[in-house]
């Protein structure tokens, strides 16, 4: 690329050559470096924080830890990666894990859906604005507030208890069900919240033309709307899916004896003191997550995030 | 060459991944520096500040509750300012020593055999403590708080972990801890337990009593034969948890409500049961149980106010509110004057304090002298309670 020639006309000065003015001419002709200069602070930021912390992660479990002095010793090895991958409990463990938030991400995907299509297309605007402020509500209050909550309504002669036993049913107790429940309460506002800004944008007028055309409400439910919620829904479904995939507090509160993948990852750290296999555990949840958002990405959900 | 988009963001990506490896494999780790340095000889000038790891409860500068401290008086007389850092469990205060942030440290049995092993911690010249004297004879030079006839630090506080029972469930007093293991089912899904692995423990005494020739003779010393006999115990117990515990405000909710009707407590937790439906025993196989100690970091900076923390925490008036602030039996005769629930705690009764069977860190070199088989060590335990647990 050439500059265009320097015409010079009477009356307007010869601009001063200063550094400052150089330093600009030259990244105006080499928009590469322009570019690159504006990316790299908030990029080393990334690398620093996201890519770095993950790095190491990975790094740490290829190493191994000495079990007297509680060291952590650089020797290269497989045997953590190996361990995780082969013993039955890792397996019971990850598919018990995947299990409660595949179910959580079901359950808060068939609640999300009526409250959020009530919230965009029936409600008044004013209506509209108080149910967002009642569903952002619950994430002012501390998680572990929440979770303590539902460990008091569900344990003996709790409010669950009360609610249930007229119509002959029992309470779930503690256990994994009592943690699909909690989870599902806990991130409902990330599901609800990503579908109902994907309704705010199906136009109103595409229902209209299709119930015009004769379509009655499920089959446009069916062709028009779901077809363009589908990539909301994904990004709802990728918060709950990834939070109860990570989650440990909620299942040592309700959980009963149960554990996940989080507990695993927390008694490594926390009581075994063996970083590295903590690490190799943690491989697990981020593979499953590579896993999921490929899926998505070629069901084509990322396209429009 | 032009490359593509995507194509350079990936590159940058590997960039950084190389970048951090480099970064990672050149600041390495530091190796361990063996057994601790020298104890000190004698005391030097105060340094005028110290920071102390603890249980929480034991180090209150009147933040928490202004009726409670006894930081403050020790700072007016030694002029040490006092910071403090609290911790959950035996793991972390292992993790944290690490550090080498901290002067002192109180270490319960679990924790204090690994903390000398890793030369985290220092030898402490009891000589130079007027309060040593007072301790009761059955807590000192014990293998949690010494090695080779070296004391590691002064023994604080001890407390066993009890059988607590639901009193309508069990009208009469359980005599055993059959009815955790043995005898769980019959309240399957209302069993507790603490959520350790040195919780296997438990299960090894119980095994030590019933099945002798099993051949345990301390439940922290397990070679692999023992180690399966007892995990195996607790995994047909797992059947009939309702849950494990860790969080002792867990562990009073959940038997005030009713979900948990037996399992092993600790005598602040029946103190603190609002719903009078529950009493502890101490069963014929006797009990787990803690002594706390009060150790010295290796890479203390201030040495010589750590000595004036020790020896002011086991006087007897300090001795006496911190323990029974956490609730357990105080250290001294002496703190008994100080307090007036020692009954409670049986503090001071040598008998009673024989049945328990303190926690310690299981390691690879038998802690009950045998020399033919290899023990199995807290990693290994670790393992088989992930496992237990399922």
């Amino acid at each position: 690329m050439t500059s265009a020639p320097t015409i010079e006309r009477a009356g307007v000065p010869p601009t001063r050559e200063t550094p400052a003015r150089k330093i600009s001419v030259f990244l105006s002709q080499h928009a590469r470096v322009r570019l690159a200069l504006l990316l790299s602070a908030p990029l080393f930021w990334l690398g620093l924080v996201y890519i770095a912390a993950l790095a190491a992660l990975l790094i740490t479990a290829f190493w191994t830890v000495d079990s007297f002095t509680g060291q952590v010793q650089t020797n290269w090895t497989l045997d953590n990666v190996i361990t995780v991958f082969t013993g039955a409990l890792y397996q019971t463990v990850t598919l018990r894990t995947v299990g409660v938030a595949l179910l959580v991400t079901i359950i808060d995907i068939l609640v999300a859906l009526p409250i959020a299509f009530y919230m965009a297309k029936v409600a008044s605007p004013r209506l509209q604005r108080i149910l967002v402020i009642a569903v952002l509500m619950p994430l002012w209050a501390s998680y572990l507030v929440k979770v303590y909550a539902w460990r008091s309504a569900l344990s003996q002669g709790g409010i669950v208890e009360w609610l249930v036993t007229p119509f002959g049913g029992t309470s779930p107790g503690y256990g994994l069900p009592a943690t699909i429940i909690t989870l599902s309460y806990l991130w409902l506002p990330y599901v609800i919240l990503p579908i109902y800004a994907g309704l705010e944008r199906v136009p109103n007028s595409l229902l209209e033309a299709s119930s015009d055309l004769g379509a009655k409400t499920w089959r446009t439910m069916g062709s028009v709307v779901l077809p363009m919620l589908w990539p909301a829904i994904i990004a709802g479904s990728i918060f709950s899916f990834s939070l109860s995939l990570g989650d440990y507090i909620t299942v040592n509160i309700v959980g009963g004896a149960n554990q996940l993948l989080g507990n695993l990852v927390f008694t490594n750290v926390g009581a075994a003191n063996n970083l590295p296999l903590a690490a190799a555990i943690a491989l697990i949840p981020i593979g499953i997550m590579i896993v999921y958002l490929g899926v998505a990405r070629r069901a084509g959900a990322l396209n429009s995030l | 060459m032009r490359i593509s988009a995507p194509r350079r963001s990936a590159l940058i990506a590997g960039l950084a991944i190389a970048s951090s490896v480099a970064l990672l494999t050149a600041c390495g780790t530091t190796s361990g520096s063996g057994y601790g340095g020298d104890e000190a000889t004698g005391l030097g000038e105060m340094e005028g500040s110290v920071s102390i790891l603890a249980w929480p409860g034991y180090v209150e500068d009147g933040t928490n509750d202004p009726a409670v401290d006894w930081v403050t008086p020790f700072t007016e007389a030694t002029g040490c300012e006092v910071t403090s850092k609290t911790y959950g469990t035996s793991d972390e205060a292992f993790s944290l020593m690490k550090t080498g942030d901290y002067d002192v440290v109180a270490a319960s049995g679990d924790a204090s055999l690994r903390l000398v092993a890793a030369g985290d911690v220092v030898p402490v010249n009891t000589d130079l403590l007027k309060n040593y004297d007072g301790i009761f004879d059955f807590l000192k030079m014990q293998s949690w708080n010494s090695v080779d006839g070296v004391s590691y630090g002064i023994p604080h506080g001890y407390g066993a972990n009890l059988l607590m029972y639901n009193t309508e469930v069990f009208p009469e007093t359980p005599a055993s801890w059959s009815v955790v293991f043995d005898d769980a089912a019959v309240n399957a899904g209302k069993v507790t337990a603490y959520d350790s692995p040195i919780y296997i423990a438990d299960a090894a005494m119980y095994l030590m009593f019933h099945k002798p020739e099993l051949g345990i003779t301390n439940p922290y010393a397990l070679d692999e034969t023992q180690l399966t006999a007892a995990v195996d115990l607790l995994k047909v117990q797992r059947a009939s948890i309702s849950e494990y515990w860790s969080d002792y405000l867990k562990a009073i909710q959940a038997f005030e409500t009713g979900n948990s009707v037996v399992g092993t407590t600790w005598q602040v937790i029946q103190n603190y049961v609002s719903t009078g439906n529950t009493d502890v025993t101490l069963p014929e196989e006797g009990v787990t149980g803690w002594s706390d100690t009060w150790m010295i970091g290796s890479q203390a900076k201030s040495p010589n106010c750590a000595y004036a923390w020790l020896d002011y925490i086991a006087s007897p008036e300090a001795n006496a509110q911190a323990t029974a602030y956490f609730g357990e039996a105080p250290s001294s005769l002496a703190a008994c004057d100080f307090r007036d629930d020692c009954e409670a705690f049986h503090a001071g009764d040598a008998d009673y304090a024989s049945k328990i069977w303190y926690w310690s860190t299981p390691i690879a070199e038998c802690l009950d002298g045998r020399t033919d088989v290899t023990c199995t060590d807290y990693s290994a335990w670790t393992t088989a309670w992930q496992e237990i647990k399922g």
